[in-house]
């Protein structure tokens, strides 16, 4: 009896870039609907890109993403896969695979015959479809679950089949509806390591839809913002979280979001982690403002602490919320009013009537 | 202000306590429930249960409508009726009826289902003709059916004659001006079966068509994403997802077709030659027509074990579906 080289899962995790996928001014309009669920939206992701589209919902992601798969077929404009025009394809021949919300599962089939479903579809040989089938339940750990039905699966295990099921096919783009919504807060933290070690594994290129900006934030190569079915935002979480394009952007991400001040018909923002007590800087306020801060409340989470309060000295006194890391240890108390520092180049400016993002302006004395 | 408030908000404070010590008969939730059963149960045990056994108790004496006195004589009204050719040509009818009938019903019921979950201009329009003959009562529909069926002048005779299907040597049923679909055996049980299709598909079709709607539309979506065409998505998913529903549907058509008499009563009155005869008609002939209590009784409790095992199978098939 010859031995046969029983690969580990890590070996034959065969790395391939995938394809980019394009849409080129994307429209779509429902019937009986005024507004375009999808307005206008160009968008190109660089091979094996992992992509997060982000919006609140309702915001057109999901119809963006189920026009890429091709279930769903734009009023006007391109979708190109590979470089391809996919626009009259049906989507087995896009070359895709996508995880549903809900995952999709197909409740009467154990879970071996739900992974082989897109294999049997494509008439891939008996043998063939073992070993894919093999190969996909080690890479995700579901070995032993191959016979149950999906109904006796926990919501991360169903997800991981979901998974597998789309992995089978060896697509060269993954779509991903909202795969984490469905589980706890606790696995929803670990399957996003998961998905996103998943796709460094793998490294297909892959669109991921969220309405979470801590997903976002975490998984994204690139988010793209989206609101109302157009892109408000595209670029690399840092970037987007630092330089909001616009005061959605700003608000959307971040949490508590960007506080913003009004100040001579613009508008003055910063993120709550940014501003700091006077007193931790020991007099040395150069490049600051220094601000003015009527404490209301105090919450502490995690070790940090929200200040709530007042803002002067900015611009129109304003409502905002400070977060004041674990470290500094500044005593503050409810009722005082604290002298608060902000870096000059930690403040962002908006024009107050587009709400865009604008060139800063220099504040020089600011007086509350 | 503050004197007049306080007093005022005191005052509302103490009025759900009161009311909370004595529960309202709403509240009582045990006693609820036992009220809210009482008029089903009496109805059951009024119309289906005393009727049950007072069959039961009927089928082994010799009680007729001239003789009411109850003489307990065994077995004998089984050992009769199934001696009689007539009773074993209901008993075979029935089933076959119901069989054929199912067979039509699953077939055009589902394919009405699939035409009806389809997106059209004017579904609502046909969705409510479909539904007409269910709500048509059986009677009254049947009568109707009796007009077409007509030896005379049965209007399907007159569109068959006008296609050139009918009335002439080399037409496809024959030189006779008319079919007399009542009047043959072989037509007039074809005919039974037919109306009991058409009144039945409707109520198929709308059960049929809940389960359809029912399967969440990802699925459909994965189906498409996975590569499977119309064929496998179907035979695969749709298919087996709505095979308990549809087992239900047929289960309660079968039910229906099985216990009824009123299409063969009022549209060949179990003829010609009793080739239409079901064992409700047949009873009915024998226990009220005769007045032979006992043997009607003994006829129609052949129908019980049928009945028994299509229940059991509705049952099981609902639990499928809870699981699934």
């Amino acid at each position: 009896m010859t031995v046969a080289a029983t690969p580990t899962s890590a070996a034959t995790v065969e790395r391939r870039t995938g394809l980019s996928v394009e849409v080129r001014d994307l429209v779509k309009r429902f019937d009986g609907h005024d507004r375009a669920a999808v307005d206008g939206v160009s968008i190109t992701t660089e091979e094996g890109e992992y992509l997060v589209l982000l919006g609140p919902s309702g915001c057109g992601k999901t119809t963006l993403l189920r026009m890429i798969a091709g279930l769903e077929h734009q009023t006007s404009g391109d979708v190109l896969i590979g470089g391809d025009v996919v626009n009259g394809l049906p989507p087995r021949a896009r070359r895709i695979a996508m995880v549903f919300q809900s995952y999709a599962l197909y409740p009467h089939k154990t879970v071996r015959d739900n992974i082989s479903f897109p294999l049997r579809a494509a008439k891939i040989d008996k043998a063939e479809q073992q070993r894919r089938i093999g190969w996909a339940a080690e890479l995700l750990g579901i070995g032993r679950l191959l016979d149950r039905r999906p109904r006796h699966l926990s919501g991360g295990e169903r997800q991981r089949v979901a998974l597998a099921r789309a992995l089978v096919r060896e697509p060269s783009v993954f779509l991903l509806d909202e795969p984490l919504s469905n589980l706890d807060a606790k696995l929803r933290t670990s399957a996003r390591d998961d998905l996103r070690e998943f796709h460094d594994r793998v490294g297909t290129t892959t669109v991921y839809v969220t309405h979470d900006q801590v997903e976002a934030m975490g998984m994204g190569d690139r988010i793209v913002v989206m609101l109302d079915g157009q892109v408000r935002q595209i670029g690399p979480p840092v970037e987007v979280y630092e330089h909001p394009a616009d005061i959605f952007v700003a608000t959307f991400l971040g949490s508590p979001p960007m506080n913003l001040v009004r100040r001579d018909g613009a508008i003055v923002g910063f993120r709550p982690e940014k501003m700091l007590p006077a007193s931790v800087l020991g007099g040395r306020t150069d490049g600051h403002v220094v601000t003015h801060l009527d404490v209301h409340r105090i919450e502490h989470l995690s070790g940090d602490r929200h200040l709530h309060g007042t803002l002067t000295g900015l611009g129109e006194p304003t409502q905002v919320i400070v977060r004041l890391p674990a470290t500094v240890l500044v005593p503050i108390d409810t009722g005082t009013t604290v002298d608060m520092v902000v870096r000059e180049s930690d403040l962002r400016f908006f024009d107050a009537s587009t709400e865009k993002a604008a060139p800063a302006v220099p504040l020089g004395d600011v007086h509350g | 202000m503050a004197e007049t408030a306080a007093p005022s908000s005191t005052a509302v404070g103490e009025r759900p306590l009161k009311a909370m010590t004595k529960a309202g008969f709403a509240d009582r939730e045990r006693l609820l429930a036992r009220v809210m059963l009482l008029p089903s149960i009496v109805y059951i045990v009024a119309l289906v249960a005393i009727p049950f056994f007072v069959a039961i108790a009927y089928s082994v004496s010799d009680v007729t409508t001239g003789n009411a006195s109850y003489d307990f004589v065994g077995l004998r009204q089984y050992r009769t009726i199934v001696e009689d050719a007539v009773f074993r040509k209901a008993l075979w009818n029935t089933l076959i009826f119901t069989a054929l009938t199912m067979v039509l019903v699953v077939v055009f019921g589902k394919i009405l289902a699939l035409v009806l979950t389809s997106e059209f201009r004017g579904k609502w329009v046909v969705r409510f003709l479909v539904l007409l003959p269910w709500t048509t009562p059986v009677a009254l529909a049947t009568v109707n059916w009796l007009w077409l069926l007509d030896s005379l002048f049965s209007p399907i005779d007159w569109l068959l004659r006008q296609y050139g299907l009918l009335g002439d040597p080399s037409a496809l049923f024959g030189a006779s001006q008319h079919l007399t679909y009542l009047g043959k055996p072989h037509l007039a049980q074809a005919s039974v079966i037919a109306v009991q299709a058409w009144r039945l598909i409707p109520l198929a079709a709308v059960i049929m068509m809940a389960g359809i709607t029912a399967i969440p539309h990802e699925l459909h979506d994965a189906t498409e994403v996975d590569g499977a065409g119309a064929w496998r998505s179907y035979w695969e998913v749709t298919f087996p997802l709505t095979l308990p529903i549809m087992a239900v549907a047929t289960l309660f058509g079968a039910i229906l077709t099985f216990t009824d008499m009123t299409v063969v009563r009022v549209l060949t009155n179990g003829g010609p030659l009793h080739s239409t005869e079901v064992l409700a008609s047949w009873a009915y002939t024998k226990g009220i027509g005769g007045g032979d209590l006992g043997q009607g009784a003994a006829i129609a409790l052949f129908l019980f074990p049928l009945l028994l095992a299509a229940a059991v199978l509705i049952l099981q098939a609902v639990k499928r579906m809870e699981v699934l």
